[in-house]
């Protein structure tokens, strides 16, 4: 009965083109974690409240979890297994090691996905909006400093750049 | 040139690549071939019994397996005691799918089982369940007068009851010069670490299992296992390699992890069992509490009675205590006391460890009432704390190990510029804001258990170092591989940490702040013993360079064993590893506090808090601008990861001053707010400038290192500092947390 519900996708997670045969209600992240076994994207609620899920969607920050597979047909996603090129890490990973902005590292993944987003987006000027921005990601182990402090140093090397 | 010692620098964490790239495998997250998943049915009633159980619809999908519920789980270890985890309270520990009772809301009652995680979640919905509902109680508040004094079991030992009554309280209450007095009102929170609970078992064939888990403890889960299911322990593998944050919620074994076992031996198949964000409601919590304080004073500001009561929840099968009137007479002195603890039983799961249990719960009114009667004594709240300073633990006589709260005080005072504050309430401003500065006194006792380690040589001269402690997230592998390094005069890169697996050297629980002393300790003296086999060996080699030295004459470093009066006298780890044809030279050692030596002594970490809120009147809106934590804590191994432990903490004060907690529903005796939308926590934009202090602290008694815990002292002082500065800021003195804005309106 199940089978016959399934849906054929396909999309390109970090530069790898998947197909896959979804049921039309699977969420983009239950599908990468227990299809595609990309377990670093994290599920913290998957209701919409926690950022842990946040991939880069065509270059814009998505919480997966609400986002329904089917729904991604064609669309080029990186999630934080595809932020790194070749073992190189992205300077924001290495500022998130430098400024030890994870304890758990568990909402890690979606902060860093979810920033790199932000930074995209363009729109913080100040810490004060880095912070408002990144509110939607939450941090239980409380890096919250840390965390923004990373963020900080990437933005404005970016703006020095 | 020979290596730096690693203990003492600030070293980022060695599994910070995992983490950053989302390598880093979390329980839930092992796909391994075959694998069921297993979704948890809750019980929607508080208190009674199911009558029918009916899973007919689901089963009846194509890809659902089995529903375990009470009438067909396998029979199991009856005795009640099998249950118990090392961190079981005093009573009958909860026994998922036991029988048809109901004992409180959200009780797991039955686990589907299928092919895939989304046929199971969808499954879960079909089961029916008719219950025979009985009338429950929840509500603390409406039943203090029936609490009673907790029964005593083994677990309390680490949670000593109050001290005795000392002098006569009311006589000395009712003359005193200066007098105050609050109640204080906390409500249920849960700890919500970000990954959900989740377990992989599996099944090896011949009542073989291997267990991913997320605990706090790999071989309290083992032992769980193995009594509960009657298996063999060395066929119980728990293994828990990272963990998405605990608090606390991983120190007994959660029942994700009984359902997971109890489907994959049954299945014979591996079968994973996650919780959703509300199950991590169902399964132990911060207990709601009420406290009582009266403080009195003289003129000249010192103290002459204090009496601190608290009257907290539990369920109505185990008695769950905390050390909560403990701490104000370790902090000050008074020769008139009286100190009570109690319990209520209620109709709801067992509470459980969550981060600075008791203290946190405690020190906010201690340290509130001591606010309060320096203003009523005119007297300057940091002030007022150095005239009561205790320089002995005055509700034991007996000296502290170390305690240097002194610099706490002045380090943090200076860095915060305390010596600003004017000190009226309601007289400092900022444009159309109030401006509040508030301090606060934090303690938490340092302790240690035993445990075990293995150090061991391999044939490169490297050293390799195993414990089955697990790392929550506080920087336990960095740590210990610096503790490790130093114990032979190694480098870093040269010694690797292996952790979180049962079958490694034993370790207790990882909580209460003692993991460092336990386990590092442990460390240290496999540490040692292994340099003596190797000087040893070495001595017995050919040509040894080390002639008739004692174990005194020689220094480790840089991967040899060289003589301190001649330096060039050396001989390589990795030779004596060849020496010995190649066969890894090592040592396991097991490690027990020096009881003897510590039962002199009081030991104790101490900090002080300094925080600046400001309050929009009009709106009531409260945020922290700033604060400094200063803490001593004795030698502080990594700076760096020590400091995102009191960070952590810091943060949390903020949301227990401010922001948590679970509302109960009294009439349906639920939690009306379980999910991270209505749990609040502080986010990004809560958060300001936080500052971390570690003073200078040597300390030779309490371990082997000389260091105290930090992962709760940082939530110990700052809850009351906050809500001290409320009240400077707008003279209302709120004692309920967390404070609202409407409670300044
Ligand atoms: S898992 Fe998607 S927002 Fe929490
Ligand atoms: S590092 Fe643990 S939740 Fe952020």
């Amino acid at each position: 009965m199940m089978d016959q519900q399934l849906i054929s996708t396909s999309f390109t997670i970090n530069r790898k083109e998947y197909k896959v045969s979804v049921a039309p209600w699977s969420s983009l992240l239950d599908v990468m974690r227990e299809t595609l076994d990309l377990t670093g994207t994290k599920k913290g609620c998957d209701h919409g409240q926690c950022g842990a899920c946040t991939v880069l969607i065509n270059g814009k920050r998505v919480l997966s979890c609400l986002t329904l597979a089917v729904m991604k047909e064609g669309a080029e996603i990186t999630t934080i297994e595809g932020i790194a090129e070749d073992g190189k890490l992205h300077p924001l990973q290495q500022a998130f090691i430098d400024h030890d902005a994870f304890q758990c590292g568990y909402c890690t993944p979606g902060q860093i996905c979810s920033a790199i987003g932000m930074l995209q987006e363009g729109k913080a000027q100040s810490r004060a909006e880095v912070k408002e921005l990144m509110s939607g990601n939450l941090c239980r182990c409380g890096a919250n400093t840390n965390i923004i402090d990373a963020i900080m140093e990437i933005k404005e090397g970016a703006a020095h750049a | 040139m020979s290596t730096q010692p690693a203990i003492g620098q600030s070293i980022s964490r060695l599994e910070g690549f995992e983490k950053v790239t989302g390598s880093a495998k979390y329980a839930g997250e092992y796909n391994v071939p075959d694998l069921l998943y297993g979704y948890v049915v809750n019980s929607t009633i508080t208190k009674g019994e199911i009558l029918n159980f009916n899973a007919d619809a689901a089963l009846a999908l194509p890809g659902v397996i089995k529903v375990f519920y009470y009438g067909n789980r396998p029979s199991l270890a009856w005795f009640n005691m099998q249950y118990a985890d090392m961190d079981a309270p005093p009573g009958t520990p909860f026994r998922p799918l036991q029988d048809a009772e109901i004992k409180y809301n959200g009780q797991p009652i039955a686990l589907v089982v299928a092919e895939s995680f989304e046929l199971a979640k969808y499954a879960a919905t079909l089961v029916k369940v008719d219950y025979k509902e009985e009338t429950f109680t929840t509500d603390l508040i409406a039943n203090q007068a029936s609490a009673r004094s907790p029964k005593v079991g083994l677990a309390t030992a680490l949670k000593p009851p109050p001290p005795k009554p000392v002098g006569d309280f009311e006589a000395a209450y009712d003359t005193a010069f200066a007098k105050a007095s609050g109640k204080f009102i906390h409500g249920t929170e849960h700890h919500n670490p970000l990954e959900l609970f989740a377990t992989t078992t599996i099944y090896e064939g011949k009542g073989k299992v291997t267990i991913y888990d997320k605990t706090q403890g790999t071989v309290n889960c083992q032992l769980y296992v193995g009594n509960v299911f009657g298996l063999h322990f060395k066929d119980v593998r728990v293994i828990s390699p990272y963990v998405g944050g605990a608090f606390g919620s991983g120190l007994r074994p959660q029942y994700q992890l009984f359902l997971s076992v109890m489907a994959a031996l049954e299945l014979k198949r591996a079968v994973r069992v996650t919780l959703d964000r509300t199950q991590m409601f169902s399964f132990g919590h911060r207990p709601p509490t009420t406290q009582f304080t009266r403080f009195a004073a003289a003129a000249d500001g010192s103290l002459r009675a204090i009496n601190h009561t608290a009257i907290a929840e539990t369920s109505r099968f185990e008695d769950y205590t905390e050390v909560v009137v403990n701490w104000a007479h370790m902090l000050y002195p008074a020769k008139n006391t009286l100190m009570e603890y109690k319990l209520v039983p209620l109709d709801v799961f067992s509470p459980l460890d969550m981060r600075a249990p008791g203290g946190s719960t405690g020190l906010h009114a201690v340290e509130s009432t001591m606010d309060a009667l320096s203003y009523q004594l005119g007297i300057d709240p940091l002030e007022f704390r150095l005239i009561n300073y205790a320089e002995k633990d005055e509700s034991t006589g007996r000296p502290y190990s170390s305690k240097e709260l002194r610099k706490c005080y002045e380090e943090g005072a200076a860095r915060f510029g305390w010596s600003e504050r004017l000190p009226q309430p309601r007289s400092m401003k900022r444009g159309n804001k109030l401006v509040g500065y508030g301090m606060a006194t934090g303690i938490w006792e340092a302790m240690q258990l035993p445990a075990r380690a293995k150090a061991l040589i391999n044939a490169e001269g490297k050293l390799e170092v195993s414990s089955a402690v697990t790392d929550i997230g506080t920087g336990t592998l960095t740590v210990m591989t610096q503790i490790a390094a130093d114990t032979l005069g190694l480098a870093m890169d040269d010694v690797t940490f292996s952790y979180g697996d049962s079958k490694m050297a034993f370790a207790p629980i990882q909580g209460g702040s003692f993991t460092v002393a336990t386990v590092g300790s442990a460390i240290k003296a496999a540490g040692l013993a292994l340099a003596k086999k190797l000087f040893r060996k070495a001595k017995q080699m050919q040509n040894s360079p080390l002639g008739k030295a004692k174990f005194e004459d020689v220094e480790f470093r840089d991967g040899l064993i060289a003589l301190k009066a001649q330096p060039k006298a050396v001989i390589a780890l990795k030779d004596i590893v060849s020496a010995n044809k190649g066969r890894a030279i090592q040592s396991t050692n097991f490690n027990l506090p020096k009881v003897m030596k510590l039962k002199n002594y009081s030991r104790a970490a101490h900090s002080a808090a300094f925080v600046e809120v400001e309050v929009d009147e009009e709106l009531g809106v409260i945020n922290v601008t700033r604060a400094v934590t200063a803490v001593a804590a004795g030698k502080i191994i990594n700076p760096k990861t020590a400091r995102s432990q009191i960070l952590g903490g810091m943060v949390w004060s903020i949301s227990k001053a401010l922001r948590e907690e679970t509302i109960t529903d009294h009439n349906f005796g639920k939690y009306m707010n379980q999910n991270l939308g209505e749990y609040h926590i502080p986010v990004h934009a809560d958060i300001h400038e936080l500052d971390v202090i570690f003073v200078e602290e040597k300390d030779d008694i309490v371990n082997e290192l000389g260091s105290k815990g930090i992962g709760e002292i940082g939530l110990a002082a700052m809850p009351a500092a906050i809500a001290n500065a409320i009240f400077h800021a707008t003279g209302k003195r709120i004692n309920r947390f967390p404070i609202h804005l409407d409670d300044l309106m």
